[in-house]
């Protein structure tokens, strides 16, 4: 299994200061990226091509969960529709990919562009709406999107669906190992992206909207405009992240994006931790393997062949109720807690007492 | 007789109440004073059940009051006027005070209180079936009053009742507070502002300042000790 | 003409069913300000209930009643267990909390019953009445349909209005602490109000369930429609629920019977939209009571 990859790191952990990073936010999640990277290419390189598949996944998965995290935890608004940005970022690069044949790049471009518009067209009246209201629009846009591709099938290919093509691997490396670099590489870069924003001027009105609004405004910040940027840039990141789908499982159709995966993301950065960006790599490994984990549990108890789908969703149903319960701050507040405790310990009282960061959700 | 002892209350960090004893005596009126801040509210909300303290003890009449739900404190006959005027301003008139009866009247009976109380509080009489949110500031304090002594209290908690008041409305209610004390077996806490006007009326006096009692005695010595008085209650 | 009369005629059935869960919605979220995402799924998982019930020869009036009773306690449950710990948090856990059960009965239902859709028996006949010479888009069942649910409204608002149980359950939803400071035991009123969302929304399970490709999501659907009802209704009063209820039936009747029935989810999503672009709060909201 993949080890969680520090590269994009936020805020800063007491070890990154030990370590003397670069001080200069850009320049310290670049070198973490590139850490990141040279373990992870050491880990696909000695792994199986299944493997490698796996991690592409998984790095798509984060791609994704990156930008639902942004969202919910530093901008307190909430998607359960997340799914549908991926399946329209995933249909844009595979309409590209049928009708055209441009470059790579330019089809994830544009499935990054077509997810970001429509993140725009829910973002505006979004901004006007609380938590519940958000959470039933966004619903109804998971529920209301795959009929559309099933309405005009000749289009969008019907229940066969459209096609994938991965660009072929250079040299003499495997193709599966080839699109888990593209994806990795997809991932890293939208880590770092993403830690940056959220240092910058824009991080810091994302989180001061959440807290209070009217605050934020009296302060000078434009609620509004600041709420759409978030819905758009987490869109962003779904569209991304559905266009990698696509291409790794080689077919775009509708039953790729059920509600059951919007609710799936919300679930996996539930449990990685609201908020942080480095946690959804334990939330994008849990939506790789608990599926397989649930196939062979269901054999164990002989549930029959159709139950293992419905025991991850079971699951996957029972960690967002545990853990919103029971510890809402996800498996990276928990380790972030755990981190402070032994340093705590460590360098004496008086310090690090252990107060898990305002939670949002 | 209400009797409170070492009663410690924080929010987190803040210590609003520090080991704070006192006493009120059945048919009397004990005023709280203090400046904003010296825990007046959280005295009372205490008392009633809505907030829970770090130590100490509340028995009225012998029972131990702390522990208890609000609502099962309210049942033994405690009826709290909560700061800031507390009509439920969806529900009509006759509704609001309806709601107080529920648990302690027969329909028969909650029909005779409740015009009684409309004959104590006449100006209410013609807007029985107005939403609360309609009436003045002044009447919804009459709602209210009359809310709060429908259920017949042993044991009445009042959160600056005055506040907003004319004068003249303000005289009337300690008034009608001091005729429905006397002679009776209600014990009334009143919490107030207004020293002055509180004083006048309230036969004990309790001063409390960042939490802790600063002097309690009858209202009369209170209002002569000019210290005091120039001290805290700031006239 | 005669396509537009059957729409219409099927969008008011609908649009009744819609009311029905809308109601379970507005029960809620006026007493706890929660949306309860789960409350389709629990009327999911009722129906089921009322399947297996008939099919060990059960009479059908006394499945359909049995399961009113178990949506009580399902709703009473639901509201004891995993909302009570959420109270005083932020406004988006208890989302996540639904949602969360929404998937585990879901998932629950579809291991305990199955994946292969079956069939649900309809308490009466399912084919059009005929009108003069002519037969309708409205059937007996549909008939049932629209006095069951009016039987729920006016029980409901009865309650409301003129009971003094109905009183305490305005005044905990609207002023919980104040109840409480008056003897009323908000709490228990709060569970009270769960549960009888949880009957309204069985109600709507068993009567969707005949028309539907009955299933672990036959609800899914219903309840973003239910919800969208609830919104336009204002998510506060009965009466909005049904005249949301019947507008988003409407609507989305028409766009089924002229553009297709793939596009009937995004015809309510430009519906919720635009309510929500009107009017935040709800068009037959209530204006913001004088707060003194
Ligand atoms: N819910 C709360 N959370 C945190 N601190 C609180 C809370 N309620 C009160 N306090 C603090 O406790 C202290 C006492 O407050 P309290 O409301 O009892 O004062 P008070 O005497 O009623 O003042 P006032 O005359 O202004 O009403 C204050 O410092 C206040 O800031
Ligand atoms: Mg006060």
């Amino acid at each position: 299994m993949t080890p969680p990859v520090p590269s994009g790191s936020w805020p800063r952990a007491p070890w990154v200061r030990r370590l003397r990073l670069p001080t200069q936010p850009l320049a310290r999640h670049l070198v973490l990226a590139l850490c990141g990277a040279a373990i992870l290419y050491a880990v696909t390189s000695s792994l199986s091509p299944y493997n490698d598949f796996e991690v592409g996944e998984i790095a798509l998965y984060v791609i994704a969960l990156a930008g639902l995290s942004l969202l919910t935890g530093l901008n307190g608004q909430i998607s359960l529709g997340h799914g549908a940005f991926m399946a329209v970022g995933a249909y844009s690069a595979a309409l590209l990919m049928t009708h055209t044949h441009l470059n790579l790049l330019i089809e994830l471009v544009a499935a990054i562009g077509a997810a970001g518009l429509l993140g725009l067209v829910i973002g505006i009246p979004a901004t006007r709406l609380k938590g519940p209201y958000l959470a039933g629009m966004t619903l109804l846009l998971a529920l209301a999107l795959p009929p559309i591709a099933d309405k005009w099938s000749t289009t969008f290919g019907g229940d066969q669906g459209l096609t994938t093509t991965v660009p072929s691997a250079p040299g003499s490396i495997n193709p599966e190992e080839w699109l888990a670099w593209i994806q990795i590489v997809g991932a890293l870069i939208t880590l770092v992206l993403l830690a940056n924003l959220l240092r910058s001027r824009y991080g810091r009105s994302f989180r001061a909207v959440r807290d209070d609004e009217i605050a934020a405004s009296l302060a000078g910040i434009h609620v509004a405009r600041t709420k759409v940027i978030a819905f758009v840039i987490s869109a962003a990141c779904a569209g991304l992240a559905g266009a990698f789908l696509g291409l790794s499982t080689g077919v775009v159709n509708t039953g790729e994006f059920p509600l059951t995966l919007s609710i799936q993301l919300l679930a996996a950065m539930v449990l990685g931790g609201t908020g942080t960006l480095m946690g959804m790599w334990w939330g994008a490994v849990l939506l790789v393997y608990l599926p397989q984990w649930s196939t062979s549990l269901s054999g164990d108890f002989n549930l029959g062949s159709g139950a293992s789908a419905y025991l991850a969703t079971i699951i996957f149903g029972v960690v967002l109720i545990v853990v919103m319960i029971a510890a809402p701050t996800g498996i990276q507040g928990g380790l972030r807690w755990a981190w402070r405790r032994v340093w705590s310990l460590r360098s004496g009282p008086g310090d690090g007492t252990p107060t898990v960061s305002r939670h949002p959700a | 007789m209400l009797e409170i002892q070492g009663l410690s209350v924080s929010y987190g960090a803040v210590d609003a109440l520090k080991s704070v004893t006192l006493s009120a005596r059945p048919g009397a009126i004990t005023a709280i004073l203090g400046a904003n801040g010296a825990g007046k509210t959280t005295l009372l909300r205490t008392i009633s059940g809505l907030v829970k303290p770090r130590a100490g003890a509340v028995r009225f009449d012998g029972d131990e009051l702390l522990g208890r739900a609000a609502e099962d404190i309210a049942r033994l006959g405690v009826s709290h006027v909560p700061e800031g005027r507390g009509v439920i301003a969806e529900l009509t008139v006759e509704d609001n005070l309806r709601l107080a009866t529920l648990w302690c009247m027969g329909r028969r009976e909650r029909q005779k209180a409740i015009e009684a109380t409309f004959e104590l509080f006449p100006r209410l009489s013609g807007f029985r079936r107005r939403h609360a949110s309609t009436l003045s500031g002044g009447e919804r304090q009459m709602l209210v009053l009359g809310r709060a002594l429908i259920s017949r209290p042993r044991l009445l908690l009042l959160d600056e009742p005055s506040l907003g008041l004319a004068p003249l409305v303000t005289a009337q209610l300690m008034a009608l507070l001091r005729d429905h004390t006397q002679g009776t077996d209600l014990t009334v806490v009143l919490v107030e502002q207004n020293a002055r006007s509180a004083l006048s009326v309230s036969q004990d006096a309790v001063v409390l300042n960042l939490g802790e009692v600063v002097m309690s005695d009858e209202a009369a010595v209170i209002a002569a000790d000019s210290g005091l008085r120039h001290h805290y209650l700031g006239f | 003409m005669s396509l537009f009369v059957n729409v219409t005629l099927n969008g008011l059935a609908n649009g009744m069913i819609f009311a029905a869960l809308a109601l379970a919605l507005v029960l809620i979220f006026r007493a706890t300000r929660i949306v309860n995402f789960a409350q389709g799924a629990m009327g999911m998982m009722t129906t089921f209930i009322a399947s297996s019930l008939l099919g060990r020869g059960v009479g059908y009036w006394w499945a359909f009643l049995a399961v009113l009773v178990i949506g009580f306690v399902l709703g009473a449950l639901v509201e004891r267990v995993l909302i009570r710990p959420l109270q005083g948090k932020s406004e988006l856990n208890p989302v996540i909390v639904t949602i969360g059960l929404l998937v585990v009965l879901e998932g629950l239902a579809g291991t305990i019953y199955g994946n292969s859709s079956r069939g649900f028996p309809a308490a009466y006949s399912q084919s059009g009445l005929t009108v003069g010479h002519t037969k309708i888009a409205f059937s007996h069942f549909d008939v049932f349909i629209l006095v069951a649910v009016l039987v729920l409204m006016t029980g409901t608002l009865v309650l409301f209005r003129a009971t003094s149980l109905g009183l305490r359950m305005r005044a905990s939803a609207f002023a919980g602490e104040i109840s409480r400071l008056l003897g009323v035991r908000v709490g228990v009123l709060l569970t009270l109000g769960w549960a009888l969302a949880g009957v309204a929304g069985s109600l709507s399970g068993l009567l969707v369930a005949p028309t539907s490709s009955f299933g672990p999501y036959f609800m899914d659907l219903v309840l973003v429609y239910a919800f969208t009802a609830a919104v336009i209704g204002g998510l506060e009063s009965p009466v909005g629920a049904l005249i949301g209820g019947l507008i988003t039936g409407l609507s989305i009747s028409y766009v089924g019977g002229y553009l297709g029935s793939g596009l009937q989810p995004l015809g309510a999503l430009v519906l919720l939209m635009v309510a929500l672009m009107a009017r935040p709060e709800g068009i037959f909201a209530r204006p913001p009571a004088r707060r003194v």
